[in-house]
């Protein structure tokens, strides 16, 4: 990643390691269905913050390990995750100025759309779930929104990545 | 958009071909690291757990253990008369029926995969010499099949994916079936009304399609239902192994494929 050359690249790489951490922990099985995209608030996060450093291209790759991790179709995730961060940035500007409540909002948007992808893809080589059970996790991801949003906007003062 | 494009290349190759799998394979050593810490506080409860056991316990589990393995002994007696005899009546028949299956011992990692899917992650890989479409069983029957291989470990798919299908025959009459995942059971499907099939029929491996070996347990028939609308029964049955539970599971390697032969199918 190139993104290692400036200042801080590493808190960057490690807040993606630790959201990939997460979605490897074992949860129950009622809980597993809805379990929040944390990849997604990552990236999505960091293509807010810091547009000029973090961009599609990591988000695809960070998508691709996503895909390895979940033993998913190489690719999966990754084009989804690509599409919410072309979006993200795209409306960096808007969406920095919103309040949190609204913020969340756009994120569970973008975490619809990233979960429509998924589907879309799923749909095409074999069983999709049912859409709701699908859009499931994008409610949980947007709830948890604010929470990852301080977490994140703490750490990158404390370490001032810029 | 480039990136789109390379996204949807990715997934075509990596469903029609076997080329992801070298891709796969690279990339998954970028993950190891992380998916070892997060088995890591899992593994050390288990290890509290194994270490701070009272005697009472462990004198109880010993006793338990001890009283099993005698009456699994006195069945293994019985059990190597009757293959002796089995081989010798084959011989007779000139059949050829190859005994001797080679088993290794793995264990299931505490990581989730996709939600989605029945898949399981085993700390065995090519190293060990797994290779693709080898048969998982556990101590009650055919757990599943393995459908990705990296160096140190490897993803296997159980019975019940929807995406899997494990040929069978019933165990009481020989009737030759197929399962199919349903992702919590299995289904039987295409047989005719009147086939006969009843609940509590053991199904076990048919071997035919040449990836699992034949005669392990796969599931016991849970409900047969005829509908005369229908053209064919619907019937439903229960894996035989127990999927959800069990840390331990066995990688076989049916007679005749040497480990060795095996590691060279993986890098082909």
């Amino acid at each position: 990643m190139s993104a290692l050359g400036h200042r801080g690249g590493i808190v960057i790489a490690l807040s993606l390691a630790l959201a990939l951490m997460l979605h490897m922990v074992p949860l129950p099985g009622w809980a597993a269905a809805a379990r929040p995209e944390w990849l997604l608030l990552v990236v999505v996060y960091w293509c807010l913050a810091l547009p000029e450093r973090v961009g599609v291209g990591v988000a695809w790759f960070a998508g691709l390990l996503l895909d390895v991790v979940q033993s998913s179709l190489l690719g999966q995730h990754a084009l989804a995750m690509a599409l919410v961060a072309y979006l993200a940035i795209k409306l960096h500007q808007r969406i920095r100025v919103f309040p949190l409540p609204q913020q969340a909002a756009t994120v569970l948007l973008l975490a619809g759309l990233y979960a429509l992808a998924d589907l879309w893809v799923r749909g095409m080589t074999g069983h999709a779930p049912s859409v709701w059970r699908a859009l499931l996790p994008a409610l949980t991801t947007a709830a948890l929104w604010p929470v990852a949003f301080v977490t994140l906007r703490f750490l990158r003062r404390y370490y001032r990545v810029a | 958009m480039l990136l789109a494009a390379l996204s949807v290349g990715l997934m075509v190759l990596d469903h029609q071909t076997r080329y992801g799998q070298h891709l796969r394979a690279s990339l998954v050593v970028l993950v190891y690291p992380l998916q070892y810490a997060v088995t890591v506080p899992g593994d050390l409860g288990r290890w509290m757990a194994d270490e701070f056991t009272t005697r009472s316990r462990l004198e109880r589990d010993n006793e338990t253990l001890r009283t099993q393995n005698r009456l699994l002994r006195a069945q293994l007696q019985k059990y190597a008369e009757l293959e002796a005899e089995n081989i010798r009546l084959r011989e007779l028949l000139q059949s050829a029926r190859k005994m001797g299956e080679r088993v290794l011992v793995a264990e299931l990692l505490s990581v989730d995969l996709d939600p989605y899917r029945r898949m399981v992650k085993i700390n065995k890989g090519s190293r060990h010499g797994v290779y693709l479409g080898q048969p998982l069983v556990d101590a009650d029957g055919i757990m599943g099949q393995v459908v990705r291989v990296h160096p140190l470990d490897s993803v296997a798919m159980l019975i019940t994916d929807p995406d899997h299908t494990l040929p069978v025959q019933v165990n009481r009459n020989g009737l030759r079936a197929i399962a199919v995942g349903t992702g919590t059971g299995l289904k039987i499907p295409y047989q005719p009304n009147n086939a006969d099939i009843r609940p509590g029929d053991l199904l076990v491996t048919s071997g035919l399609g040449g990836v699992f070996p034949a005669g392990y347990p796969a599931a016991v028939v849970e409900s047969v239902e005829t509908n005369p609308a229908l053209q064919f029964a619907t019937i439903t049955a229960r894996p035989a192994a127990r999927l959800d539970r069990g840390r331990e599971v066995l990688l076989v390697w049916p007679a005749g494929t040497a480990p060795a032969a095996a590691r060279a199918e993986v890098h082909r």
